[in-house]
């Protein structure tokens, strides 16, 4: 009884100060910038908007949707890389072996070639549907073999898929001459995010990580593995499937927003699960906590290092992430 | 007795006869990436001009445009599809490919440097690239190996596999801020590179290639029981009385030395040190010193084949024989790996 009292405080310990440290990053990233601006100044333009004042301009049309989206995203990126390493019980495995990346990267390869003129929302649009696509391809390739989709061979066929699909945009964007503009647009970044942007993202990433939060339990005994799985009475196929919809979801909404910066993916739920234990139904809002946090401090940082210049915020996720996973791999060598 | 005889020789007569097949097939790509090109050479034309009865015009196509460019990438092939194989074998990880250990990462990171910081240095751009490359790789694979190392247990393939990804991912990373400050030509010919596109084309470069892969692919067959030890898991290899670590780091050394040499010259093509040792497995069974030929020649015409597709198909444009390889190579691959069960 005790203990059980005991986890819970800490649990509640560390959700409210991952709350208090996503708000804090919030209102830095807002004010902190080319130009800077005060914290009260921030707290007005939020709840008293001054349409005349340009500080209240700055944060109100530019400052407060792009931290938002990377809000948004970073989330969105870290609960689709621990449903993904849940699930396939792999713990490298992130969004990249669903070919989600590969599949966006070639859709907007294609569309910088033949349709020039799309708004940044059709492209959007566009590259949800080929991340859809490229998922949907290694799901259906691994499970119409024999033996069915085992999760060694969604790995092996998702890696060589998503292979042939960036070597493909390449040779698109090479023969186009179009490679730089693809470059810019993989680096990633989530300057680009509006409000009539947020209004799109926002809904579907909140109401899917809800809808998650409460698969958190057969993922849970999906990743002590597949068999204690069946005899517990989770449905494996029905909530792999379902798993699956939700990672497509969110990553490819947040890829077609921000980028290829799933490499948070794999990260965030490593710290998560060493942080608060391996029950999904709680690794899955707290990823989500800490994907935001580190989402926010890596744009804030891309726009901080040589201002008004912006770092490709992809190159700034992995700089943070690389140290930190190599002490990861060393340990994990150590275990196995 | 006699049964286990019959099924080793009838093995070793399968071994001989893909890699005959393989040869000959490598001799045709090789007469049809001759005769390729803006100006087509037949065969017969071919053998006059190697014998030095050509005409003018033909002898400066063949000796100074394609015949350089055609051994660079034969030998380059071999080195990529035995230092795949080689790799494969040391971490027992059929997904094992040169990628794992940050070599094409690291010299990508090398030609970015090269072009971002010492553009100006003395010499052309043709010595001074495959140098930059090479340290890179070599660079990046050392880093690995370094991190990878446990003291008491020696080198362990799954932590080599975990640190790999991360190297890379690091590295990308500094290759991608570096590379968004290039300006537009620049960027397309190192998109190219990284693609994996034949760009080395000089004698020189053949003569810098030629003495590794001479080297060190007999080597590498004349260790090939080690890597049959390795199959067996490292307690099944240790008992049988080998020294695994020190094996498994000169093979390691070995495949690094062989594909580093081969990327900077051909790009990071990555998907041969992959594809070629599978499928070689394939077709003549999973002892290295069988399939070990068969890889290195596969090596070699698939390499030499995409690129002979990628420079004669989209003329006058070209696709990167790296392209043209993940095109075609993925959908049979996958084929291949659909049809197994594991």
């Amino acid at each position: 009884m005790v203990r059980r009292y005991n986890r819970t405080l800490k649990l509640t310990g560390w959700f409210v100060a991952a709350t208090a440290g996503l708000l804090l990053s919030v209102f830095f990233a807002v004010s902190y910038g080319a130009k800077e601006l005060t914290l009260p100044a921030v707290w007005s333009a939020v709840f008293h908007y001054d349409a005349a004042s340009t500080a209240d301009q700055i944060i109100y049309n530019l400052r407060l949707p792009r931290v938002l989206g990377a809000v948004l995203t970073g989330m969105a990126f870290a609960v689709a890389g621990a449903i993904m390493q849940g699930v396939t019980r792999n713990p490298m495995a992130d969004t990249g072996i669903l070919g989600i990346n590969a599949g966006s990267s070639l859709v907007v390869a294609l569309s910088f070639a033949f349709l020039p003129a799309l708004s940044y929302t059709g492209l959007m649009a566009l590259s949800f549907v080929g991340a859809a696509l490229a998922t949907l391809l290694i799901v259906v390739l691994g499970a119409a073999t024999p033996g069915g989709l085992s999760s060694m061979k969604l790995t092996v066929a998702g890696a060589i898929i998503a292979a042939m699909l960036h070597s493909l945009s390449t040779g698109v964007a090479l023969y186009y001459d179009l490679s730089q503009d693809l470059a810019f647009w993989y680096a990633g970044g989530v300057g680009g995010i509006g409000w009539n942007q947020l209004k799109l993202l926002a809904p579907i990433i909140l109401l899917t990580i809800l809808w998650t939060i409460t698969l958190g339990r057969p993922i849970t005994f999906l990743s002590l593995g597949e068999e204690s799985a069946v005899n517990l009475g989770v449905r494996v196929r029905l909530i792999k499937v379902l798993a699956m919809t939700a990672v497509v979801i969110l990553a490819g909404v947040s890829v077609s927003a921000a980028g290829a910066i799933s490499f948070i993916g794999l990260v965030v739920p490593h710290m998560a699960r060493r942080l608060i234990g391996v029950d999904y139904r709680v690794v899955i809002p707290f990823s989500a906590l800490l994907g935001a946090i580190l989402l926010v401090w890596a744009d804030l940082a891309s726009r901080m290092v040589q201002p008004p210049r912006e770092f490709a915020i992809g190159a700034m996720v992995a700089i943070v992430g690389v140290p930190f996973f190599l002490v990861l791999a060393r340990r994990e060598g150590r275990e196995l | 007795m006699m049964d286990i005889h019959r099924v080793q020789v009838g093995k070793m007569r399968r071994a001989w006869l893909v890699s005959l097949l393989l040869l000959v097939v490598a001799v045709i790509v090789m007469l049809i990436s001759l005769n390729t090109g803006t100006i087509r050479l037949s065969p017969l034309r071919v053998l006059y001009t190697l014998f030095g009865m050509g005409t003018r015009q033909e002898q400066l196509i063949l000796f100074d445009y394609r015949l350089p460019r055609i051994l660079i990438t034969m030998l380059a092939g071999i080195g990529i599809g035995v230092a795949g194989a080689v790799l494969q074998g040391t971490s027992r990880n059929s997904l094992a490919d040169p990628g794992v250990l940050g070599i094409h990462a690291g010299a990508g990171l090398g030609l970015i440097v090269y072009v971002s910081f010492f553009r100006t240095l003395e010499g052309s751009s043709a010595i001074w690239i495959p140098v930059f490359t090479f340290v890179g790789g070599v660079v990046t694979a050392t880093i690995i190996f370094l991190l990878a190392y446990d003291r008491r247990r020696g080198l362990l393939p799954i932590r080599l596999i975990l640190v790999g990804i991360a190297i890379a991912a690091g590295i990308s990373a500094i290759t991608l801020l570096l590379s968004l400050r290039l300006d537009e030509d620049t960027y397309t010919f190192t998109a190219t590179w990284l693609a994996g596109s034949v760009w080395a084309r000089d004698w020189l470069h053949v003569w810098a290639l030629l003495p590794w892969i001479v080297l060190l692919v007999p080597w590498v067959y004349w260790r090939s029981p080690k890597l049959d030890l390795f199959a067996l898991g490292d307690e099944l290899a240790l008992g049988v009385g080998g020294y695994v670590n020190r094996s498994r780091i000169e093979l390691m050394l070995l495949a690094v030395a062989l594909s580093c040499a081969s990327v900077a010259m051909v790009g990071s093509i990555g998907f041969i040190g992959l594809a070629a040792p599978h499928i070689a497995r394939r077709l003549t069974g999973a002892k290295h010193q069988y399939f070990l030929p068969a890889a290195a020649l596969l090596g070699l015409v698939i390499l030499l084949g995409a690129d002979t597709i990628g420079r004669s198909i989209f003329q006058p444009n070209f696709i990167p024989a790296g392209v043209v390889v993940s095109a075609i190579g993925g959908p049979y691959f996958l084929y291949l790996l659909l049809k197994s069960r594991f």
